[in-house]
């Protein structure tokens, strides 16, 4: 089990990377939020990996996982959601405002060239 | 009056003449001269405790770990200086009020003047080094506002930024050489620090220190090489250049150099930097302020020149000098004062004050021709008049001075300066004042108003007194002496007095003062030599080396920094990686402690499913919508995973936040391009497959070791499951953290989710605004759009299941406290609750029925949260304390109250409002102008009454 979460971690990471190196911000913003559930999920296995021990408290039970990497974990996912939504907000302003959606900058494309500069 | 309210007046005070701005001019200089006016009533009220010799205190902890205290210190040298900065500050306030015009911002001016004030009276009275600092890079900063006050002259903001940069350098470097000093001494304590001369300079860093602390010092107080600043900041407006200049800002390295005199003077190091850099600056600013033909820049010379006098005096090392210099400190603050004063008054009524365009104004304006005449002979060093007496006194000491083994080194550069100094002070009085009167003054002068001469006047009076009574003068010189001298130096026996026999310093004045005469007398020629000499120009310089400077940082910064984001990330995983492996192949690591567990057939199916999609999104990346799909089964299947491994409430969360985010991307890509192109080429599409791949194995190799091994630390966990239910009145451990031992945390990420809403709100506002909304509203959709928008079936079932949402919601919130769910799940269900209203009747439809916005709905969130956490204040807890009781009202069953349930009200707020002001702004982008903006659930609608009639 924790080598199968570890390898979803590692693709979810890699994956996440490569989309992050292209160069539109579309894919960028998909590959920040495959990364996002990558490193949620690493944090939750702080952890460690326990099956059918949610931390509810009950009479008769004892053993429960670990409770604070899953609070942490609740309001990072909260806020990853906040998050992602301003870079969205952001790439889709820088494209909507020069009809251009590369994330890197070009100084030697024409449109961008500075004013006065024909 | 307590220390800290003299300090704090000026800041406190700064707020009201901008306030009054609107109250008239009068009324604005009015109250900020009340408010000096109390300060220097406040700084009187200790003047008893003074002349007594005690040295007033006052202390309170600020970060007593750091030994950064507020620690104010009042002794004879603060209180000169204070009483300097705010008596002077009084008449230039009342000068400024008739010398600003009417179209200069007034409470702007006096704001920015009083904050100076505040930062100026701070350096003075600050017994704490780092506390000192803070005012002292305050002052740089309030100058600059007061140098470049007239901003529409480039003039202006030039003077400024280059007395920014200058004071600002020297600055930073004081903090390093005060650090040091606080190292060596073990505390940032200057009544400590000034007990401890012999550690100080036995220590290998005293003379970096020195140095450090001496370049804070020169800079600030316009010693040579960095005399240049000062000049160039004449472009304020004069009050300015008057208070600045004479009694304040430059005085300020003079003051910190007498402070500290008794643990860093008396060094061959002091004295070598120290001696020469002022007698340098002394010879030189005299020697330029004589073909200077502007008023101002004369008198910026000038004192340019008497700072390097004082800085000479303080180098010397003996009391003597100490005590000239603090004698010369007062002189030279009345005379030069009123000197600058008077310049402004002559701007003022002559609009000029080149003095080629001047003379003759003798007759014309003679209460300023008084003025002026008596404040530059004592600068002169005339007998009967203040400057006389420490002039001579500082001749006295350069007499005894001997500098790189040369005895008469010092005492002719001092004559030679001191010559200078007459000439160009007999040149102020004899080019404008006598002479013919002309007929081409730019405007007919004539002496101004008693609003204007009279603060000059009133500087005259202590010249005058002093200068034929020094013994007035003496008892105060030698209590400031004393503090100067501290436990360093015995006080000098010699004694303030007009004649002192005939000594070689009287000779050595009456050389000056004759050379002063015959230097006027052959001035054309003289100017003439000094107009074909070939001088460096201090401006060019000092552009030539900003700008070499930003040339080198973009060299350094640009080949990394160069605006490609692909670079910055690639650059950014490798460097992790090779980090993570080096700490991997060199640190150690311990043997597995738990067993593998086994694979359960569900895990391995989700498994597939969520590595098919991840892999799936990589190769069809290009597809934006397919993508879109996929990365919605990676999150449902995230989410499915946490329910499997024991954590309900993070499926429920991630579930719920997987929907609102789809819709979010799915409302972006409505505007941008449906398909990403083929840019990389396959070189670099192969790179970055292997960053991606070092980056994934390198996850994968740590997460899977961390797994396996429990943690080095026993973990805080068992604490919040202990006490989760006997603290914190809940059973879901989870809920209890957030809203209750964590509350803290949580309070500030909905304030972090709120802001980031806002942030959407105000980035949609501005695009909306300007060109891009324009645009907006006269797109074409690049798809298209459905026939029917509103479709009967999506609005009738998103109507019905409205109420079982919003039930869903309210019992997930309130069982969260015992049970999977609470603030943050109920906010994201009841918010695609009415998301869904939204898509089914549409945005006007859903907007018509909004009773509150979102903002309002944030803002209360925030505000219950932040409250029910000021509530435990009120039963004397800290803040978020939680409380929590059982209560039964029949019929019901017993049930909970806890405080944390309304904070848990506040999350759930925040939550909402934030969610659907972020969706809610992307939809505001996609209105149309062709679009009609219905206020209808439906298109097609059997009972709408419009649509009969238009049939």
């Amino acid at each position: 089990m924790e080598l199968l979460i570890a390898s979803a971690i590692g693709i979810m990471t890699a994956a996440g990377i490569y989309l992050v190196l292209r160069l539109r911000t579309f894919p960028v913003i998909l590959g920040i939020s495959l990364l996002t559930y990558a490193v949620n999920i690493f944090l939750f296995t702080s952890g460690r990996l326990v099956v059918g021990a949610p931390p509810v408290l009950r009479d008769d039970i004892t053993t429960y996982t670990d409770p604070l990497p899953q609070a942490l974990v609740l309001t990072a996912i909260v806020i990853s959601f906040g998050m992602t939504a301003v870079v969205v907000m952001i790439g889709l302003g820088a494209f909507l405002g020069s009809d251009d959606d590369h994330v890197d900058d070009q100084p030697d494309r024409s449109d961008d060239a500075p004013e006065g500069t024909p | 009056m307590s220390l800290f309210f003299i300090v704090a007046l000026p800041f406190f005070g700064a707020l009201l003449p901008g306030l009054m701005n609107a109250a008239g001019r009068s009324a604005t200089a009015g109250v900020t001269f009340t408010v000096t006016l109390a300060a220097f009533i406040g700084l009187l009220t200790n003047l008893p405790a003074i002349l007594a010799g005690d040295v007033v205190m006052a202390r309170v902890d600020w970060m007593p770990a750091l030994g950064l205290n507020f620690t104010l210190m009042l002794d004879s040298l603060g209180f000169f200086f204070a009483l300097l900065i705010l008596g002077i500050g009084l008449l230039i306030i009342a000068y400024a009020r008739q010398y600003l015009s009417s179209k200069d911002h007034m409470g702007e001016f006096f704001t920015y003047l009083l904050l100076f004030q505040g930062a100026m009276v701070g350096i003075v009275l600050s017994d704490n080094i780092l506390l000192l600092l803070i005012f002292w890079e305050l002052t740089s900063l309030s100058s600059f506002l007061l140098i470049g006050y007239w901003k529409h002259l480039p003039e202006g903001r030039q003077g400024a930024r280059m007395a920014l940069t200058v004071t600002g350098m020297g600055g930073l470097a004081m903090i390093g050489g005060m650090l040091i000093l606080g190292q060596i001494v073990g505390s940032y304590d200057l009544s400590v620090i000034l007990q401890n001369r012999e550690l100080i300079q036995a220590d290998p860093l005293y003379v970096p220190a020195l140095i450090l602390i001496l370049l804070g010092c020169f800079t600030k107080s316009a010693q040579f090489p960095f005399h240049f600043w000062l000049p160039h900041a004449m472009a304020a407006p004069t009050p300015v250049s008057a208070y600045l200049h004479s009694a304040t800002m430059v005085k300020a390295g003079i003051f910190l150099m007498a402070r500290m005199w008794p643990v860093l003077s008396g060094t061959p190091e002091w004295f070598v930097i120290v001696t020469s850099a002022g007698l340098i600056t002394m010879v030189l600013g005299a020697v330029i302020a004589l073909f200077k033909h502007d008023l101002k820049a004369l008198l910026a010379f000038s004192t340019v020149s008497h700072l390097g006098l004082i800085t000479m005096l303080l180098g010397t090392g003996t009391a003597f000098g100490a005590m000239a210099a603090v004698f010369h400190i007062l002189n030279h603050a009345t005379f030069k004062a009123a000197l600058f004063m008077s310049a402004g008054i002559i701007d003022h009524e002559a609009h000029t004050r080149d003095i080629r365009r001047l003379g003759g104004l003798r007759t014309l304006m003679p209460i300023t021709f008084m003025i002026v005449s008596l404040a530059a002979l004592s600068m002169a060093g005339i007998p009967l008049l203040n400057g006389f007496l420490s002039k001579e006194m500082m001749l006295e000491e350069a007499n005894h001075t001997v500098l790189f083994n040369s005895p008469w080194l010092v005492p002719v550069l001092a004559t030679f300066g001191s010559l200078f100094s007459a000439a160009y002070c007999f040149r102020l009085i004899g080019h404008v004042f006598f002479g013919p009167v002309r007929d081409d003054y730019p405007a007919k002068p004539h002496d101004p108003g008693a609003g204007l001469w009279l603060p000059p006047a009133l500087l005259i009076i202590p010249v005058v007194v002093i200068g034929v009574a020094p013994f007035v003068a003496e008892p105060f010189v030698k209590l400031v002496t004393a503090s100067v001298l501290g436990s360093a130096a015995e006080m000098p026996s010699a004694h303030l007095k007009i004649w002192h026999g005939l000594v070689p310093a009287l000779y050595m004045s009456i050389i000056a003062v004759v050379g002063g005469l015959v230097m006027l007398a052959i001035f054309t020629p003289a100017l003439r030599i000094w107009e074909n000499t070939p001088r460096p120009e201090a401006k060019v310089i000092f552009e030539t080396i900003v700008e070499a400077a930003a040339k080198l940082a973009q060299a350094l910064i640009l080949p990394l920094h160069n605006g490609a984001f692909s670079r910055y990330a690639a650059v950014g995983t490798i460097t992790i990686v090779v980090a993570g492996y080096y700490a991997w192949t060199t640190g150690t690591i311990g043997a597995p402690t738990h067993a593998l567990q086994p694979a359960d057939p569900v895990l391995i199916s989700g498994w597939g499913m969520l590595v098919a999609a991840t892999i799936g999104m990589v190769f069809l990346h290009r597809n934006r919508f397919l993508s879109l799909i996929l990365i919605g089964i990676v999150g449902l299947m995230v989410s499915i995973g946490f329910v499997f491994l024991s954590a309900p409430d993070l499926a429920m969360t991630q579930f719920t936040v997987e929907v609102v985010t789809i819709i979010l991307m799915l409302l972006a890509l409505n505007f941008l391009p449906n398909r990403t192109p083929i840019e990389s080429s396959v070189l670099r599409r192969v790179r970055d497959v292997g960053v991606a791949a070092a980056g994934g194995l390198a996850s994968f190799a740590l997460a899977y070791h961390y797994m396996l091994r429990d943690p080095v630390a026993s973990s805080i966990s068992e604490f919040h499951l202990a006490n989760s239910y006997k603290g914190g009145g809940g059973t879901n451990v989870v809920n209890v953290i957030l809203v209750d031992f964590r509350g803290f945390d949580t309070f500030g990420e909905i304030i972090v989710l709120s802001i980031a809403a806002l942030l959407i709100y105000a980035l949609t506002e501005t695009l909306l605004g300007g060109p891009v909304g324009a645009k907006l509203l006269n797109r074409r959709p690049d798809q298209p759009r459905a026939g029917d928008m509103h479709p009967m079936m999506m609005v009738v079932l998103t109507r019905g299941m409205m109420p079982v949402v919003m039930m869903v919601g309210f019992y997930i919130f309130l069982s969260g406290h015992n049970e999977p769910g609470g603030g943050f799940i109920a906010g994201l269900i009841v918010s695609i609750g009415m998301v869904m209203q939204y898509m089914a009747s549409g945005f006007s439809w859903a907007s018509a029925r909004l009773k509150y916005p979102y903002h309002g709905v944030i803002g209360a969130g925030v505000l219950v949260a932040g409250f029910t956490g000021i509530g435990s204040w009120f039963v004397d807890k800290p803040f978020l304390t939680s409380d929590f009781t059982y209560v039964r009202i029949p019929p019901f069953e017993k049930f909970e109250l806890a405080t944390a349930a309304l904070f848990d009200v506040g999350v759930f707020l925040s939550v909402v409002g934030a969610v659907m002001l972020s969706l809610e702004s992307f939809s505001r982008l996609a209105r149309r102008a062709d679009a009609p903006q219905v206020l209808h659930p439906m298109d097609i609608d059997p009972s709408r009454e419009d649509l009969k009639e238009g049939v």
